[in-house]
């Protein structure tokens, strides 16, 4: 039965919203809060941003991923490097890493835009099948396969012409944030910082998305467990390639500019493209792929394109949540993003309920104060236990909820909106009843 | 230009193509070798393959209890860590021998692995897959933090101390010791029994068909509960003796030493395509072994090793999605 509702749908999250974040900024701002409560609860709505995008990738799309560390790791790293890089040369005259990552990108994107011009696919095809006539098909495989390696050349060729060109450009047109306030400077650099990391992110995520989705759950899951050990093993060997990522070290001096606000700002921004992005077509889309793929493939779904597309969807969130947790303490270390902790924002995603957003958002908030709370509730002498009491309280909410804290149930504006309203035919339950009678 | 005579020439650079490549490869392995001699080869072969061995039996309880319940154990490690502590405890504490140390080994860690498949794993059976996963993280979790606390095992490295003198043999140049010998011979007599409890009983009859269909199995009279207890319990005696050799090869312990061999074995498993006993074997070596090539042989190879073996595996999934010899399940509508 629909009622006229009296307020927005959005209005009470969104006045929840309002209400955390000056409860929040408020109890900061006015001494109420340690120093190290303000950073567990930054922290909590970082995991938050990072555990939507596995959400997307695994509860909505259904795709089994274990290397969503990985991507938090190469937004973490990579915007850490242009602050840190604009942080040291304020006054002087070297922005070399966020132009060449910018570069870089548009550089990529080169490469994929010439790939699809050239039409390997095509070519490849209209080859072998030419050949087909005159060789058998290994021989004609060689033949194919140096065509195509000729092509993919030019691709590189173009893409790294453009990456150096604009290099050369974005470096004069950075050199004019040097002399702008320090304030407003600081927040321009910041953003880019953090959209590069994630950006550079969702590039990896479609780059090794592409080829790695076609495998089915598991070998998938292995496949980007896999992914993440790698990215793991080479941040700890990072500083033979570039000095400043310090390595197995750990990174330090990276400004620390996080706020409770930029933090906020990040997740309410998130929550509200994923929101739009379910509740639209393409989000039903990806929805049924997570149902049915070949039912999905039926109704005229590009499947393939359509997984790496969420999958660099998830992985862009979190790289922005990665740049954000750089930003908190100023200090990374491989050891964060260990694959071990990459099992975090698994369950964190399973425990609030996959494919529900007010679950994950929930679900971070209750697992990081249990982490750190339990810190705090033991007595002394058993701080070691809190690694042994957490499991066994994973382990009995997943005895007593499998399907989650919330299932797939979502709260206020969060809901899928009602649909447009019409005259539709409410069934006559008493009249059925009496047809049905009559029958009998 | 006649058919025949472009099929000719096309076929005359095809060859070229292929005579460079082949070629291309030989020099390489050649150059190798003989920039360290062949000896350093052979004796990271020999050293590869004794890893393996451990990798192997590892693996198998893993690709067995894939194979039944469709469950990525990731507390397997642990179990091959619980293994590797009891023999010391065992051997150090009471003087036990090697023989009944690994005995004692597999019988604590079965026994232990039937606990976490009736507390963790068993009330999940109907649930959707991930739960189970979940619970497997957790159960790893608590395995190696449990045993880290002071009480238990402690959080430190501790030396283990073998069971016997190592006798190192010199055949050619290639050392080979009798930790060796002794690795091979325990993994493969293991997993001859293996072969016969699985392809030679009825236990094993049982354990296959609950693999392929359970409700089918349960309706032959096969009790499905008890036929997954058994195969956990199998898994985790091979893993507990794994545990102990690995001990001996390498004699360090502490209570997070399960983690990279168990996912290390895990990749090898799923490398010779997951729930194919063979194919978990001839993985786990081909794992061992490029591990040792790659510290041999890559220059700061011991600090990429895991790297390089990820790199295999995805690079065998892309070639063979289902592993190499696993077979591609076919989807039907």
């Amino acid at each position: 039965m629909r009622t006229k509702a009296h307020l927005s749908p959005w209005a009470p999250t969104l006045f929840l919203a309002l209400g955390v974040y000056l409860l929040v900024f408020l109890a900061e701002r006015f001494g109420l809060m340690t120093p190290y409560w303000y950073q567990v609860i930054q922290l909590a709505a970082i995991t938050a941003i990072s555990s939507l995008g596995l959400n997307l990738i695994y509860g909505f799309n259904g795709q089994f991923s274990l290397g969503h560390i990985g991507f938090y790791a190469i937004g973490a790293y990579s915007s850490a490097l242009i602050t840190k890089d604009l942080a040291a040369n304020w006054s002087g005259t070297r922005i070399g890493p966020l132009a060449w990552m910018i570069a870089g990108q548009v550089g990529v994107l080169v490469v994929l835009f010439v790939a699809r011009a050239l039409r390997l696919g095509t070519v490849r095809a209209r080859l072998a099948g030419g050949l087909a006539n005159y060789l058998k098909p290994y021989e004609a495989g060689v033949l194919v396969l140096l065509v195509t390696l000729a092509l993919v050349s030019i691709a590189l060729a173009a893409g790294v012409f453009a990456a150096w060109g604009l290099q050369k450009v974005l470096a004069a047109i950075f050199q004019v944030f040097l002399s702008l306030p320090q304030g407003i400077a600081r927040s321009v650099v910041f953003l880019i910082a953090l959209l590069t990391g994630g950006a550079l992110a969702a590039l990896v995520a479609y780059l090794i998305g592409l080829p790695l989705l076609r495998l089915s759950s598991d070998y998938f899951g292995i496949a980007t467990l896999g992914f993440s050990v790698m990215i793991y093993t080479a941040l700890q060997n990072s500083d033979q390639v570039i000095p400043t990522m310090k390595g197995a070290r750990g990174m330090v001096g990276i400004p620390t500019w996080t706020t409770w606000t930029w933090v906020f700002g990040a997740l309410f921004i998130v929550v509200f493209i994923m929101r739009q992005l379910v509740h639209s077509s393409y989000g039903r889309a990806i929805i049924s792929v997570r149902e049915d793929e070949i039912a999905a493939k039926t109704m005229g779904i590009d499947v393939a394109q359509l997984k790496a597309t969420a999958f660099a969807m998830g992985g862009f969130f979190a790289g922005i949540a990665g740049g954000l947790y750089a930003h908190l303490f100023g200090f990374l270390h491989p050891s964060t993003f260990n694959f071990i902790k990459g099992f975090d924002p698994l369950i964190i995603v399973v425990f609030g309920g996959l494919g529900s957003m007010t679950g994950t958002i929930l679900a971070s908030a209750i697992f990081a104060l249990l982490i750190e709370g339990l810190r705090v509730l033991l007595p002394r002498g058993f701080e070691d236990w809190r690694f042994v009491i957490y499991p066994i309280i994973l382990l009995l909410i997943m005895l007593l909820r499998q399907q989650g804290l919330l299932g797939t149930t979502e709260w206020g504006w969060l809901r899928a909106p009602l649909p447009p309203e019409r005259d539709i035919p409410t069934p006559d339950r008493a009249a059925q009843a009496r047809v049905e009678e009559q029958e009998a | 230009m006649n058919n025949s005579f472009a099929k000719r020439l096309l076929r005359v650079l095809a060859w070229v193509i292929y005579a460079a490549l082949g070629v291309g490869i030989i020099w390489g392995v050649i150059s190798l070798v003989r920039l360290n001699g062949p000896v350093f080869f052979v004796q990271a072969i020999v050293d590869g393959i004794r890893l393996g061995f451990v990798y192997a039996l590892v693996a198998l309880g893993y690709t067995m209890v894939y194979g039944i319940v469709r469950l990525i154990n990731f507390a397997h490690g642990d179990v091959f860590m619980v293994g590797a502590f009891t023999s010391f405890y065992a051997i150090t504490h009471y003087q036990w021998g090697f023989v009944p140390a690994i005995l004692l080994s597999m019988a604590v860690c079965s026994f232990l692995n039937i606990i976490i498949e009736r507390v963790a794993y068993k009330p999940l059976r109907e649930a959707p897959r991930i739960a189970a996963l979940i619970t497997a993280v957790g159960v790893s979790f608590f395995l190696e933090y449990f045993t880290a606390l002071k009480w238990v095992f402690g959080p430190d490295f501790i030396t283990y101390n073998r069971p016997f003198e190592v006798v190192v043999w010199d055949i050619g140049g290639v050392l080979i010791s009798n930790i060796t010998v002794i690795i091979a011979v325990v993994a493969t007599l293991l997993l001859l029994g293996l072969q016969y409890v699985v392809f030679r009983t009825k236990i094993g009859k049982a354990m296959r068909a609950t693999a392929l269909d359970k409700p089918t199995a349960r309706l032959m009279g096969i009790n499905v509960d008890s036929t997954i207890s058994l195969t956990f319990a199998l898994g985790a005696a091979l893993a507990g003796a794994a545990g102990v050799l690995y001990a001996i090869a390498y004699p360090q312990i502490w209570t997070f030493m399960g983690i990279m061999p168990g996912l290390k074995a895990f990749v090898a498993a799923v490398l010779g395509g997951i729930g194919n006993l063979f194919g978990a074997f001839v993985g786990a070596l081909l794992m061992g072994s490029i591990d040792v090539l790659v510290v041999s042989f890559v220059p700061t190879g011991s600090r990429l090793r895991d790297l390089i073996a990820f790199l295999v595996l995805i690079a065998v999934f892309l070639i063979k999605p289902a592993g190499i010899f696993g077979k591609a399940e076919i989807e039907k509508v």
